[in-house]
């Protein structure tokens, strides 16, 4: 193999599992280690830069840091790192005077924005500090977009909420309520440099059966949890049928337990391994006693004299054919009582608003067509974000499409090429603070994942707007904090200092490292200490060592990070080397005011260190 | 010195041999040694073959003496027996508890300076005596802990850390076990556990005196340019004599099979030990015998007159009787014995005394 190259920001970036898998590149240890510091408002800070909603995220978040989260491969479970995430932002102070600094003198360019959903407000985040115009256009009475209307308040308390959405708006964002857009040829009439659309994904997926259209007890999932939200529903029938298994499926089957629904059963076509919905989310609706019932195909609403009595299914099992793909064997039938109904099988976006000659290209689905890197549509000037981009997915997508439209929007409006993109850079800065201090906490935290308390179920069944969740206390928190294994703390090796004295290799708790003749990937993989096998983490490759020629080799996979490597090394070949990326933002790049500095750094006037 | 404990996560992968244990169940504390210091990647190649050997860790007697090497001992096998002794006293030691208690597997860490200043009486008393023991050299050619003087081992014209030359002749561990009758003789070199371990199983399974003498670099006052005990000198004038693998008898393939197995490979001879192990030699050098003590002798003067460091397992007595089987002891530890059989009493004693009147 050719030696590892660890100049290019992205290889160290990979080792940090969380932050490459976070679609937002949140640094997830670092805040972690600031919450261990209790410095909670730098904790929500180095957040908010990246993420831009930590406490509603800290509730909400569809977590794809966790699964990648190296812990869960040393041991069972990952890093609590989302409710660590709300820790930050139960305990911050007043961070409002860390905010970035909104030019009086506006730069003459004025944006448009489709929806007040995460995408949009993160757009207005970025752009509003450089002395942009952002006009949100929302169609109703309130921001938030699914945020408030299809998270219920169970998991996400209002106050919460509007806090950090004022945030944004308190930049002076001109928010248009109750004004749906009707028109994009109208919209492209009116002097906007720029128009972003994030209308999200508003319409729910239909199922057409026999007998849907015969009753008024079926409901669309999207459409009755915005009623709910809004007040207009406060109750539903006793026996409640969910149909699908995503996560709006288990708002539904919830939010029905707590108006009036007692016997709620969520019925799925496939089986458990299959379900689209978070385990968590899947748990939490079986804590409350909602029946998920597998391997159960609709097939027929059975509605007699207008009244619906419940549905017919298939009971069926799964399979996979010579292609690959699930298929289904009918094995039954059965019939399951119900007096409502709920259709919670996806959804999709919609642009009935958008005019089929306003130089917006569709593709078959009517999806609009939008480049993956600029986020701009066909017609110039035009950008789609969140879910309106390419289906649903989660408000952590939301804010990064958010983040990237701004960098293009940006460029679009100085005239530069919105396809060039802003490089990442990364810090480096060595962790060792003396003979055998290091800047970090490295002893192994035994304890398991930290279990998150629930209000008692009769309380929390009572009322919609009763938090489910009670947040970490400090015991817990300050434990969890010490489960993350600082994969930013990178090992960096500088072959030139290496004697190959062999204590690295033998100190490595995981058997990372080897030294050995160089390879072809695939057969070096198989020769190391501990054989290689997670193709997914890389391996590390040095330069021909000085003695032997030989060369240093270390699998990625399960480092924890301890620094005994570096800690028993007596040349300095090794060190523990503080990666910080840094990630571009609009009009950023340069002087990098939100990052650009390390953690522990804290340059002053970002939005990590101290408000002057 | 590092004062993170090394945390007890280990590799899924990690293997188990056949009592169940991996690795990890033959360590000891953390090391306090330097960092880089070659003792403790002997004591990774310690760990390495009791695990492989699956040496029950409580059946294991771990002795030492004095000094940097003999700190080796607190640094594997925790569940072990063990014994730090008084400086160069280990051998005597070692052959009180051998002589108690046979059963055991003796496992004795000792340096360059325990052994062949103030210890070497005790070292050539014990090679004499065949005491059934693995007897390790940690060699780095100056005392430690006590900052870096020659020790009897340091070569003619190497230099100290500070630049003066030593002028007193060495004190050569291999050659002298081979004079005064050691019935198994190697070398190896911290840096190279893939030589080392072999020497090792096979050093501990040797029914008799094993005197492995290891070249293990003290990083601290010995790792210099001018150095004859660095890493890198140590790897530039290496030369491996034969190269050794030990066979259990339970693994045990007639040489011909394996080779036919692994192509193009040099000349394989088997040396078949009392227990039915067998240690099988791979030659590198084209006619090395390594049964025959007096041509060892000669190459090994030949090589290092020539400025190499001449490594392997060279010499084995497949003939070797320990202490035990020349003394004609009973099979059954002494400890064991009832005292009345240990002891039988005055009566016994008198008959005795009677035969010789």
């Amino acid at each position: 193999m050719e030696p590892t190259n660890v100049g290019n920001p992205d290889y160290y970036h990979k080792v940090v599992d969380c932050q490459w898998a976070c679609p937002a590149h949140t640094n997830v240890p670092g805040y972690i280690r600031l919450i261990a510091q209790e410095r909670y408002d730098d904790a929500y800070m180095l957040n908010w830069e990246s993420n831009v909603f930590p406490g509603i995220l800290g509730r909400t978040c569809d977590r794809p840091c966790e699964p990648a989260c190296r812990r869960g491969r040393v041991e069972d479970k990952p890093v609590a790192i989302c409710r660590l995430k709300r820790v930050a932002a139960d305990l911050r102070g007043d961070i409002t005077p860390r905010f970035p600094e909104i030019p009086k003198q506006k730069n003459g360019r004025k944006i448009a924005c489709v929806g007040a959903g995460p995408a949009s407000l993160t757009v207005a985040r970025d752009l509003m500090p450089l002395g942009y115009e952002v006009t949100i256009f929302e169609k109703n009475d309130r921001p938030g977009g699914l945020m408030w209307t299809n998270i219920p308040q169970f998991r996400l308390p209002p106050e919460v909420l509007w806090e950090e959405i004022d945030y944004i708006l308190d930049m002076g964002v001109d928010i248009r309520y109750d004004a749906p857009v009707k028109s994009m040829k109208w919209l492209l009439e009116q002097g906007f440099d720029a128009i972003f659309v994030g209308s999200g994904a508003p319409r729910g997926k239909e199922l057409r059966l026999p007998g849907r259209y015969e009753t008024d007890h079926i409901y669309i999932g999207i459409d009755w949890l915005e009623s709910v939200a809004f007040g207009h529903t406060n109750s539903i029938e006793e026996n409640v049928l969910v149909i699908g298994v995503g996560n709006t499926a288990m708002d539904c089957c919830r939010t029905s337990k707590r108006i009036g629904g007692t016997n709620v059963k969520v019925m799925a076509r496939k089986s458990k391994p299959y379900f689209k919905a978070s385990p968590w989310e899947l748990e939490d609706a079986e804590e409350e006693l909602v029946d998920i019932v597998e391997n159960h195909s609709p097939t027929e609403f059975v509605v007699e004299d207008g009244v619906l009595r419940g549905m017919k299914f298939d009971i069926v099992e799964w399979h996979e054919n010579d292609q690959g793909r699930l298929v289904s064997t009918k094995l039954d039938e059965a019939f399951f009582p119900a007096d409502a109904v709920i259709l919670a099988i996806g959804q999709e976006s919609a642009f009935p608003w958008i005019e089929d000659d306003a130089g917006i290209e569709f593709n078959k689905w009517r999806e609009a067509v939008v480049d993956r890197t600029t986020f701009m549509s066909t017609r110039e000037g035009v950008f789609f974000g969140g879910d309106a981009a390419w289906g649903p997915e989660n408000i952590i997508w939301a804010a990064e499409h958010g983040h990237q439209a701004a960098i293009s929007i940006h460029a679009y409006c100085s005239g530069e090429d919105i396809r060039k993109r802003p490089p990442e850079h990364m810090n480096l800065v060595s962790a060792k603070m003396g003979l055998h201090e290091w800047s970090y906490s490295n002893d192994y935290e035994y304890a398991g994942r930290r279990k998150m308390r629930h209000v008692r179920l009769e309380e929390r069944l009572g009322s919609i707007e009763t938090e489910v969740e009670e947040g970490f206390d400090l015991e817990q928190t300050l434990t969890e904090v010490e489960r993350c294994l600082n994969c930013d703390l990178q090992t960096h090796f500088t072959g030139s200092l290496c004697i190959e004295c062999d204590a690295c290799i033998d100190i490595c708790p995981l058997n990372c490292l080897t030294i050995t003749h160089n390879g072809e990937e695939a057969e070096l993989r198989t020769r190391l200490l501990a054989p290689a096998e997670n193709t997914e983490q890389d391996i590390y490759v040095s330069e021909p060592l000085p003695q032997t020629a030989r060369v240093m080799v270390k699998d990625e996979d399960l480092c924890i990070h301890c620094g005994l490597c570096a800690e028993r090394c007596p040349t300095a070949a090794w060190d523990m080397r503080t990666f910080d990326l840094l990630k571009p933002y609009a009009g950023r790049e340069e002087d990098h005011p939100y990052s650009g500095m390390g953690i522990e750094e804290m340059a002053p006037g970002g939005f990590v260190s101290a408000a002057p | 010195m590092t004062y993170i404990a090394k945390p007890r996560v280990f590799h899924p992968s990690l293997e188990k041999n056949e009592l169940g244990l991996t690795r990890r169940d033959y360590e000891g504390v953390m090391s306090t040694l330097c960092a880089g210091c070659g003792h403790d990647s002997v004591t990774a190649a310690l760990i390495e073959a009791a695990w492989e050997l699956a040496i029950p860790t409580h059946r294991a007697a771990k002795m030492s003496g004095i000094g940097c090497s003999s700190k080796t001992t607190a640094y594997f096998m925790s569940e072990s027996h063990g014994f730090n002794s008084v400086h160069g006293r280990m051998p005597s030691v070692a052959s009180g508890a051998n002589a108690a208690n046979r059963d055991l597997v003796y496992v004795g860490v000792s340096g360059d300076g325990d052994s062949l200043s103030i210890g070497l009486g005790q070292l050539c008393h014990a090679v004499r005596r065949n005491l059934n023991l693995l007897y390790i050299i940690e060699n780095n050619g100056v005392y430690g802990l006590t900052k870096g003087q020659f020790s009897a081992s340091a070569d003619m014209g190497s230099k100290s850390k500070r630049g003066v030359p030593n002028e007193q002749p060495p004190i050569d561990p291999a050659r002298l076990g081979l004079s005064i009758g050691a019935t198994f003789v190697a070398r190896g070199f911290s840096g190279d556990k893939q030589q080392l371990v072999p020497i090792i199983k096979a050093g501990i399974r040797h029914p008799g005196l094993a005197l492995v003498d290891v070249i293990s670099p003290c990083v601290t006052f010995n790792d210099h340019v001018g150095s004859t005990k660095s890493y890198a000198y140590t790897r530039e004038h290496f030369r491996e004599a034969v190269e050794a693998a030990f066979v259990a008898p339970k693994d045990f393939v007639p040489p011909a099979e394996e080779i036919a197995a692994d192509i193009g490979s040099a000349e394989v001879r088997d040396v078949r030990m009392h227990d039915g192990s067998v240690i099988r030699f791979r030659q590198v050098e084209g006619d090395y015998d390594a049964t025959d003590r007096d041509a060892v002798y000669g190459y090994l003067s030949e090589r290092q007159n020539a400025g190499e460091v001449p490594t392997g397992l060279l010499y084995v007595d497949p003939e070797s009787r320990d202490l035990h089987d020349v003394l004609g002891t009973v099979d059954r530890p002494l400890w064991d014995l009832p005292f009345e059989e240990l002891c039988p009493g005055a009566d016994a004693l008198d008959a005795l005394m009677e035969n010789y009147r």
